[in-house]
């Protein structure tokens, strides 16, 4: 591995992180001045050559993204992704509230790269701070000729506003947060068409998620090759790692992609609480598969935790110590999703229900080895049958928990 | 093109989903949104099929048919799938079939009926009575509601009356009017389409419930007597009495819709005061049955009489909103150039 520091984070421990002053004092905007000397197809080309993946989740190559937009539409749109609702993820929170201009610059310059001239930030409801901040720096930004009409002269126009949602996880989801940016009720839409054909008010629209964005500037600046040059073959640059869960230092830890589970834990995060044994780790946010202690030296990247039988996800790390009682942590966890379903489809919808249902039953002493039964029935029919990945991501954790830690269960019952 | 369903070469046009090329073959998958005027929702889930090569399962009613396709919608995998839903759907709601005005004609009790569910493969739903009773046409069991969302799209997409919304998330979310008001108090104008593509029992024509199965019916293709438009109607008719009225999906000019007095306003019909006859007023003020000619007779010769003495303004002519395009202008032709007089005008004007 190269050298590396951190970049997203960089600023954000600095006294008045988040004003444009701070940002430019530290080399703030230098990226867009760059990015608009190219073309965005040179912009989009060194976006690609970086093997940047995004980070709010899917893992989609971000300048492959961008290459999708048609070039000749009159109308396009970026959105930015500022919903950040997957339990454990607590990292785009971190950047808007203390270092926003780092994602505005990467908006910016996403927007010159794809050709859009008007921007929507949607940004979670209950992100109060979030949404000031987001607010204050964009007009900011019109301030300095960063947004407005001839950007810094090079006659490129952007416009951004910030959109605040009604608090519901699924307009995380690209699509829905499209139908909810239209003022519609937050439900997915079918793929295709993909939003880069037909997004926001039916024009080609790029989603992109903050963490992903403020990679963008650095890329710039520094180039897409040594962007690559951080990280694994498949996992390219660098990644804010939520820890949480029973860790002496739970935190935003920004490392490079592949650095190692244990690492994160035992030297960054400080470690299991009380010394105690790992029994369980989330490596990716709620929706990703438990990883067992053995799973401890995979390296946190997108082809490495697949291959450990899990993924990345928002690279949110949840730590369960011994003593966790797994039934109840899949309670809760399916409690969330059960809560957050649009109710669109009827595996999600139902069997969400029903699945937490019998979980309540189980965790509550009250359950038999046929609530499990029904359990493992309702969630394997349930996995990769939704119109959306959210109720898939809810039969994850149910399907993951019942081959892992099935004996837990078992033990709940207290009758055939 | 050539595409084969469970191993039977199948020829279907291009541009046809899975699910549209079984129908044609006469294959049957089991879905519960799916409506061909609506499009598909994909909703449901339950129309699960395996194509070869595709590790997989599809949804037939979104997925288009391409050159070669090997189908399976009868596969273990494909039917497990299917069923699961199914079953699914029954434990969400009350499904009182025996009771229930949409039993026999159910797409919900179809689809468990043709994938062979037993009693031990499904879970019954019990949940409290949730029923809107305060609309005068339309009753709504929200417990037998499977939301399709079929309601949702006609009411907003098809008849455009916007008063159908999803009330709620997840499993809490239900079909409302306006703001979750009751249908009667909402502005609703019961039109009915609702009722037309509910797949369940969930939303009847109150007037029919307890009237007749579906089986006992016979239907009969009409045009709507109100008013010129001209729907096509079915009269689902029972010992020569009309149960319930639906629309002929495939008619012009409305094409699947009705308005309220086309689908609920039949009771004329069985009205002792309706006239069948013609009745002519005798001197002393009483009314006598004539025959049509007698009738007729009678009024044309009053009409030359009245000419005769006054000039032909002084008759006048209201053509009726009920006649349609060509009746009224038969009737502006008999007024201005048989009985020689401006004097027309139509009831919708005046
Ligand atoms: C149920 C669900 C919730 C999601 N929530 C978020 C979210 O809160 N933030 C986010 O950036 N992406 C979220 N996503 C992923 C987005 O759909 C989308 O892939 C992402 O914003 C694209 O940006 P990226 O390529 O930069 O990651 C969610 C996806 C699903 C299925
Ligand atoms: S899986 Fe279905 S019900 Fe669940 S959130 Fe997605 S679309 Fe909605
Ligand atoms: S009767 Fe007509 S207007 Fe009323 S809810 Fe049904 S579709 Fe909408
Ligand atoms: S009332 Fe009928 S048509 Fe409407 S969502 Fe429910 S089941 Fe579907």
């Amino acid at each position: 591995m190269t050298n590396w520091e951190p970049i997203l984070l960089a600023n954000v421990n600095r006294p008045n992180s988040e004003k444009i002053e701070t940002y430019m004092r530290y080399g703030g905007y230098e990226a867009l001045r760059k990015a608009l000397k190219m073309t965005p197809d040179q912009v989009t080309a060194e976006v690609k050559l970086s093997e940047l993946r995004g980070r709010g989740g899917a893992g989609f190559p971000t300048g492959v993204k961008w290459g999708f937009m048609p070039k000749d539409a009159p109308v396009k749109y970026l959105a930015v992704n500022t919903d950040e609702g997957e339990p454990g993820t607590f990292k785009d929170r971190l950047i808007v509230e203390r270092d926003p201009h780092t994602i505005l610059e990467g908006v910016i310059i996403a927007a010159y790269a794809i050709g859009a001239h008007r921007a929507f930030v949607y940004i979670r409801g209950e992100f109060f701070l979030g949404v000031k901040r987001w607010i204050k720096a964009i007009s900011d930004a019109y301030q300095k000729g960063f947004l407005g009409k001839n950007i810094l002269g090079s006659g490129f126009d952007l416009d951004v506003s910030v959109h605040r949602g009604a608090g519901a996880y699924i307009c995380g989801e690209e699509t829905a947060m499209i139908e909810s940016l239209e003022g519609k009720r937050g439900v997915p839409r079918k793929k295709p068409p993909f939003p880069a054909q037909k997004g926001l008010l039916g024009q080609p629209t790029i989603v992109q998620n903050c963490e992903t964005l403020a990679n963008v500037p650095h890329i710039i600046l520094r180039g897409g090759r040594w962007y690559a040059s951080i990280g694994t073959e498949k996992s390219r640059g660098m990644k804010i790692f939520c820890v949480s869960g029973n860790v002496n230092s739970p935190g935003n830890f920004e490392l490079p992609l592949g650095t190692p589970l244990k690492e994160i834990i035992y030297e960054h995060a400080g470690g299991v609480r009380r010394g105690r044994d790992i029994k369980a780790i989330i490596p990716g946010g709620s929706s990703t598969p438990f990883l067992t202690a053995e799973k401890i030296n995979t390296p946190m990247g997108f082809e490495t935790l697949q291959a450990a039988g899990s993924a990345l996800g928002t690279g949110a790390i949840i730590v369960m110590d011994e003593t966790t009682d797994m039934v109840e942590v899949v309670r809760h966890v399916t409690r969330f999703y059960v809560h957050e379903s649009c109710g669109y489809c009827f595996p999600c919808r139902i069997g969400g229900k029903r699945m937490l249902s019998s979980l309540e039953k189980l965790a509550g002493g009250k359950g038999s080895m046929r609530d499990i039964e029904d359990l493992e029935y309702v969630a394997k029919g349930m996995y990769g049958r939704t119109f959306c990945p959210l109720g898939t991501g809810m039969a994850e954790p149910v399907l993951s928990a019942l081959r892992l830690f099935r004996p837990e269960f078992e033990k709940k019952t207290t009758k055939n | 093109m050539k595409v084969t369903i469970n191993g039977k070469r199948c020829e279907t046009p291009a541009g046809k989903t899975i699910l549209q090329a079984a129908q044609a073959n006469g294959i049957y998958i089991p879905t519960l949104c799916y409506l061909e005027k609506i499009g598909a929702l994909a909703k449901c889930r339950a129309c699960a099929v395996e194509v070869k090569g595709n590790p997989n399962l599809l949804t037939a009613c979104n997925t288009p048919v391409t050159e070669g396709m090997e189908i399976f919608t009868d596969s273990d995998r494909a039917v497990a799938a299917q069923r699961y839903v199914v079953d699914l759907a029954l434990s969400s709601g009350n499904h009182d079939c025996m009771i229930c005005e949409k039993s026999g004609d159910c797409e919900l009790q179809d689809a468990a009926y043709f994938l062979k569910f037993e009693d031990k493969d499904f879970r019954r739903g019990n949940y409290p009575t949730d029923i809107d009773d305060s609309s005068p046409f339309i009753r709504v069991d929200h417990n037998r509601c499977i939301m399709c969302g079929r309601c949702v799209e006609a009411c907003n997409r098809i008849v455009v009356n916007g008063v159908i919304k999803i009330i709620n998330r997840g499993f809490d979310s239900r079909i409302g009017f306006d703001c979750d008001d009751p249908m009667g108090e909402s502005s609703c104008v019961q039109c009915g389409e609702c009722t037309q593509v509910c797949p369940v029992g969930a939303l009847t024509n109150k007037k029919s419930i307890g009237k007749a199965r579906v089986w006992e019916v016979e239907k009969v293709r009409t045009t709507c007597p109100y008013c010129g438009v001209g729907c096509q109607q079915e009269l689902h008719v029972k010992n020569g009495r009309i149960v319930k009225v639906t629309s002929a999906e495939d008619g012009s000019p409305n094409k699947g819709r009705l308005c309220v007095k086309g689908r609920y306003g039949y009771d004329f019909i069985y009205s002792e005061d309706r006239l069948t006859t013609p009745l002519i007023r005798e001197k002393k003020g009483e009314f006598r049955e004539a025959s049509w000619d007698e009738a007729l007779d009678l009024v044309a010769k009053k009409f030359k009489d009245i000419i005769k003495k006054h000039g032909p303004d002084a008759i006048a002519g209201v053509s009726c909103a009920r006649s349609n395009n060509e009746d009224s202008y038969q009737m502006q032709k008999l007024f201005r150039s048989v009985l020689k007089t401006n004097n027309i005008d139509h009831c919708a004007r005046t």
